[in-house]
């Protein structure tokens, strides 16, 4: 049999996906395309868990019953997104444990976000509204990614994405109509979030490196200063309408456009973040390791008990 | 308040409720598997649901306009009625699981029983109960004969973790004149048949993980009357946090 010639085959990859043919598992595809994904995959997958950990620090908190259950279900539900999207990578051909490990000793990275410290009940609120509202933006995008797995699990969770951002906005809906010293916790909240949600689309298209490629695969549909401007246009008003102040002071709608202009991010920050230096990265960090650490006699508890149940069996 | 003996009943089934699933909230985000992090989050969820009924008709049988929120969050310390038991700390996984089996041990035969109690609503709120607490012992049993009969690590925790618990375990079947009145009036079942069905299946279980019931059976109590271990204090600390420190507003 004749073996197809590799210029051959990346060229009917492509047309593939320029048909908008979804790619699967045991479908051939480049190798960079199967480690893009597998990046990409992975780190929204430690995104997912690593956030339980700021959100999961008010549930002993919350302040009262109805909201201590809701945010036990939300960061049920980012766990079960984790599950999935670490099963998805499974179908690329990389191994969960050892995705994780890459977690844990740095290699991989996550949202930076979720090295901000959430101090307030107000943050919950507010992760909600901004964290969920800005990873819907990215996910019904990724909605329409080229490789199978992927799309089809975001339609998933960018239905339980959305009522999360519906359950946050709802919350500060609240604090909003409460008292002076729930609104100015809000205020807060808003002050220290709103940059660091910005931050969560990525590098400005120009130090994004690999953004064209990830546009001609359809992995990505849209840029991330894209979806940026898309996030910043559909923020603005659900602001106006808490009567919360966005902490930038360049914010204008700008009608030749027609989208909010708004500041320069700042990059440093982001790249402090990014590399390690954020207020929680080592805490994030730590924590992960340790619920692997003090979990390994359990892991081993269960294989050892399956295999002497399988003993058991055949004997 | 109508009926005070049914209100000390409902708010200590609502109170064991509250805390377990405070107490289990800690793990989330820790758990030692991703499948064990959501399995106990959803344990929680479950009994922080059943405290919301319970206390809201622990509320209404007070008749003083108290709803499951001003039950949970505002009462002091020794208004607490839980057992000691659910306050115990997390420690490990193992330590956790047992506490948890223990209890679900001794709830679902109550629930059991409680279906066919002559108030309507607390058979109403023991049926949908019952349903969560038949997978939460499946799924404890299931681990404590994992750990036990597992590797040797997990085994010895096991065992020390059922060293340490066992002597929280009788108060569960602690009976007040109070509440010996409601059996007789066919709204509470005795907890003598409860502790029955909880021996049958700590046995069964026990055998099968291979640990030991501890032979010294020195038993605490307290809980139930308002006097609980240190724990619960730190406990209450972090519940009631928010509450007490922005009063009066709706969240
Ligand atoms: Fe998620
Ligand atoms: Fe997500
Ligand atoms: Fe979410």
């Amino acid at each position: 049999m004749k073996t197809l010639d590799l210029q051959e085959l990346e060229k009917r990859f492509q047309e593939k996906v320029d048909k908008e043919i979804k790619i699967e598992p045991n479908d051939w595809m480049p190798d960079e395309y199967r480690k893009t994904l597998i990046r990409q995959i992975s780190q929204h997958a430690h995104s997912e868990i690593v956030g339980m950990l700021p959100e999961g620090n008010w549930i002993t908190r919350a302040p009262n019953l109805r909201r201590k259950a809701v945010l036990l279900a939300k960061v049920q539900d980012e766990a079960g997104h984790g599950l999935y999207l670490y099963s998805s990578v499974e179908t690329l051909g990389a191994d969960r444990e050892a995705t994780m490990d890459d977690l844990h000793s740095g290699k991989a990275k996550y949202s930076s976000i979720f090295n901000y410290p959430a101090v307030t009940w107000a943050d919950i609120g507010t992760i909600g509204w901004l964290v969920d509202g800005a990873a819907i933006m990215n996910q019904v995008a990724l909605c329409r990614c080229s490789y199978g797995p992927y799309a089809r699990g975001m339609v998933k969770i960018c239905k339980e994405e959305s009522f999360h951002q519906r359950q946050g906005y709802e919350s500060l809906v609240t604090l909003c109509n409460g008292t002076p010293a729930q609104k100015a916790m809000a205020q807060d909240a808003m002050n220290r979030f709103w940059w660091p949600a910005l931050m969560m689309f990525g590098p400005s298209d120009a130090d994004s490196p690999h953004s064209a490629q990830s546009m001609k695969w359809k992995i990505k549909r849209f840029s991330n200063d894209e979806l940026r401007q898309s996030f910043v246009d559909a923020t603005v008003p659900q602001a106006e309408i808490l009567g919360l102040t966005i902490p930038d002071p360049n914010l204008k709608w700008n009608e030749e456009r027609g989208h909010y202009d708004f500041s320069p991010i700042n990059w440093d920050e982001f790249w402090q973040v990014v590399n390690g230096n954020g207020p929680c990265n080592k805490e994030r960090i730590d924590a992960r390791k340790k619920a692997k650490e003090n979990g390994m006699w359990v892991r081993e508890a269960a294989m050892a008990y399956a295999e002497k149940r399988a003993m058991k069996k055949t004997a | 308040m109508k009926n005070e003996s049914l209100y000390n009943y409902v708010l200590r089934l609502g109170d064991d409720s509250l805390i377990l699933g405070q107490r289990l909230g800690e793990w989330c985000g820790h758990g030692p598997i991703l499948e064990e992090d959501i399995a106990m989050t959803n344990i929680s969820l479950d009994l922080i649901g059943q405290a919301m009924s319970l206390l809201d008709y622990a509320g209404e049988i007070d008749g003083n306009g108290k709803d499951h929120d001003a039950l949970a969050f505002l009462r002091f310390e020794n208004e607490y009625q839980n057992a000691l038991l659910v306050e115990q700390p997390n420690g490990d996984f193992a330590d956790t699981m047992m506490r948890q089996f223990l209890f679900d041990a001794f709830r679902q035969p109550l629930f059991e029983k409680l279906v066919h109690s002559s108030d309507a609503q607390l058979s109403a709120i023991a049926e949908k109960s019952l349903k969560e607490t038949r997978y939460h012992l499946k799924h404890t049993s299931e681990w404590i004969i994992r750990l036990g009969d597992g590797t040797e690590e997990s085994h010895t925790r096991a065992q020390k973790a059922l060293d340490n618990l066992w002597r929280y375990t009788d108060e569960l079947f602690s009976e007040t004149s109070a509440d010996l009145s409601l059996v007789t009036s066919g709204i509470v079942p005795s907890m003598v048949e409860i502790k029955e069905v909880w021996n049958k299946t700590v046995h069964a279980v026990f055998a099968e993980a291979t640990l030991q019931i501890p032979t010294n059976n020195w038993q605490f109590e307290g809980g139930r009357r308002g006097v609980h271990s240190e724990h619960l204090g730190y406990l209450l600390a972090d519940l009631q946090y928010m509450q007490r420190a922005y009063p009066n507003m709706k969240w």
